[in-house]
């Protein structure tokens, strides 16, 4: 019964479970035993939830292991709602909020058998993108403990970067997912918008927000997807599209296709030379298996970061606005007129970074500046949108960096929020889109001595998750940068 | 009603404003009041610094020529997704008052609405 947990993949545990070389207990043991030796230095759970795991390990055991998943431990990040334990959004203002119901999405990997183990840290309310807005303290880089793991889902990146878990869920608003992953080694996948059922996530954008997995390899992101993915009555923008029924098979020839390459995604200089590196590679991987490569025009890409940061705060401020200190959160004790209840309850409960962004969306959305800046942003969205539909009519997928460059160090952008919002440029436009997006590892930057991964990322079209995934995997075979780990040494643990 | 800023530009003119920031911190205290926040002064001052450069980013989708597009206000282009209108079992009481900070039986419980300082 000694089936390794470190760096194992979803499939690789799944075979080993199905072949009786383990048990789900024995897999839950051992997965948390390893998050009790690392989490220390890497604050990638906010919370584990060991005794409810290990009661449904041995119910499944007993039951007989059956389903998908049967016995594949997971991680779910911290925003999504779960009747075992807290789900706190990494906020003061949820510390002790026990939901009442458990999300769609996680409602789906558990009847498929999937053990969740804990909760992982993020940016509070997922406002971030370096994992440093958590009021619970901050998430490292699993290959480098001083830098940080991107964000907002930076607790599920280093959670699977590190080799904790397999699998863990992220969101993504605009990035999420993909930039953690692409800072971490790890896939990160964002299907289209729709693709899965938001019940049960607490909301930043409803307009934009989309769950996916993180994962070690493409195939795993597949199942995981294949899980989660269709209409959900509870969420009523959930899509209602058939789901590709061979949408775990990623080893397929994805035939003859055409990679877009964005002139505009390759600014002049603003690159780390590893991700030009990474996506050239990535280009030949392409040719050397048959694909055309096109160059596309996205010509208002350079206005995502903008439009983006008025349409997704616009629409958090008024999603926050459920939180009063009334119904459930933190309440400011007390206060006996209602108003300031609501007002100090709020600014006590919210980090920074949550009230600037709650004050800027409700400043675009007040009367006299609503036409100027969220209308605006809404019409340049539909341009953004515009720019991809004439693209994909010429090509089967965009390949472009999924950041700008490696992982950055802890506290370097704190101070400046333009520039923290900047590291989003090559991920905002597919979410304003709402298209489907696949970051995969893409190689590594040297940088003082240590390696620290890259990303590319991968864009497709609305609901074509299982090309654009069978595209991903042409690149992973070509490469295989997955199989190279993080030193997690204790001798480079206690440095 | 006055949840209208001091400055009104409109998207033919939009937030330029060639001399001193995009927002103030009289403006800064105004949202915070329509938002239900409560920040310090000292917050008020950072915030206003901070917003006024994110504003000033913004402002370069000004320069889009927007002319006869429709707003996307979702990713996807659905509407009035309806299902039957039958009764489902909902969150019962205890269930529902389970993480309330303060209940009075089976009522949430809030300072006075009515009267001295209720409202906005």
């Amino acid at each position: 019964m000694s089936v390794e947990v470190a760096f194992a993949t979803v499939a690789g545990l799944r075979g080993a479970l199905r072949a009786g070389e383990t048990s789900a207990e024995a897999l839950t043991q051992a997965t948390l035993a390893r998050i009790a030796e690392l989490n220390p230095h890497f604050g990638a759970f906010r919370e584990v939830i060991g005794d409810q795991a290990l009661a449904r390990a041995r119910g499944l055991d007993a039951a007989g292991l059956s389903g998908p998943l049967a016995g594949v431990p997971v991680a779910i990040k911290d925003c999504m709602c779960h009747v075992d334990g807290t789900t706190a959004c990494s906020s003061k203002m949820l510390e002790a909020y026990r939901s009442p119901f458990t999300a769609t999405a996680v409602e789906r990997l558990e009847a498929a058998g999937a053990v969740v183990v804990g909760k992982t840290a993020m940016d509070e309310f997922a406002m971030g993108s370096s994992c440093e807005n958590c009021a619970f303290g901050v998430t490292r880089n699993p290959w480098d403990r001083t830098r940080v793991p991107g964000g907002s889902s930076g607790g599920s990146a280093c959670a699977v970067g590190a080799g904790m878990v397999s699998a863990a869920l992220g969101s993504d608003t605009g990035g999420s997912i993909r930039q953690p992953a692409a800072l971490c080694g790890t896939v990160g996948f964002k299907p289209t918008y729709g693709r899965i059922s938001r019940w049960g996530l607490v909301a930043f954008a409803s307009s934009l927000d989309q769950i996916g997995p993180f994962t070690r390899t493409v195939e795993d992101a597949a199942l995981l997807s294949s899980v989660m993915f269709g209409k959900d009555p509870l969420d009523s923008t959930s899509a209602d599209v058939a789901v590709d029924d061979d949408l775990t098979q990623v080893e397929r020839d994805p035939g003859v296709v055409r990679i877009g390459l964005p002139k505009q995604y390759r600014l002049a200089g603003a690159n780390d030379p590893a991700v030009d590196a990474a996506v050239e590679r990535a280009q030949q991987a392409f040719e050397a298996a048959g694909a055309e490569l096109v160059e596309v025009d996205l010509p208002h890409t350079e206005y995502g970061i903008a439009t983006y940061y008025v349409v997704a705060t616009a629409e958090a401020s008024s999603n926050l606005a459920r939180f009063d200190g009334v119904h459930y959160g933190h309440r400011t004790p007390g206060v006996d007129d209602l108003v300031e209840l609501y007002s100090k309850s709020r600014s006590e409960g919210f980090g920074e970074e949550v009230q600037r962004r709650i004050m800027l969306g409700t400043y675009v959305l007040s009367a006299g500046y609503y036409d100027a800046y969220y209308n605006r942003a809404l019409k340049v969205r539909r341009l953004i949108r515009g720019d991809f539909d004439t693209a994909f009519e010429a090509v089967d997928a965009i390949l472009c960096p999924t950041t700008t460059g490696p992982a950055f160090e802890i506290g370097a952008k704190t101070d400046d929020p333009l520039a923290m919002y900047l590291n989003d440029v090559y991920t905002v436009p597919a979410s304003l889109a709402g298209l489907p997006a696949v970051s995969l590892p893409g190689g590594f930057a040297e940088v003082d001595g240590k390696p620290l991964p890259v990303g590319v990322q991968l864009i497709g079209r609305a609901f074509d998750e299982a090309r654009l995934l069978r595209l991903a995997r042409v690149l992973e075979r070509s490469a295989e940068h997955h199989k190279t780990r993080p030193d997690l040494t204790a001798a480079t643990l206690a440095g | 009603m006055s949840d209208s800023a001091p400055t009104n530009p409109t998207e033919d003119q939009p937030a330029g404003h060639p001399a001193g920031p995009r927002i103030n911190e009289d403006q800064v205290r105004h949202v915070a009041r329509l938002a239900r926040l409560h920040p310090s002064a000292a917050q008020v001052t950072h915030f206003a610094h901070q917003l006024d450069a994110i504003l000033d980013y913004v402002d370069k989708l000004s320069g889009v020529d927007v002319q006869g597009v429709e707003p996307m206000p979702h990713a996807i282009d659905q509407v009035n997704i309806w299902r039957d209108d039958t009764p489902q079992p909902g969150l019962d009481v205890e269930a529902a008052l389970d993480n309330a900070p303060q209940r009075d039986g089976v009522f949430f419980a809030t300072p006075k609405v009515l009267g001295d300082g209720g409202g906005a």
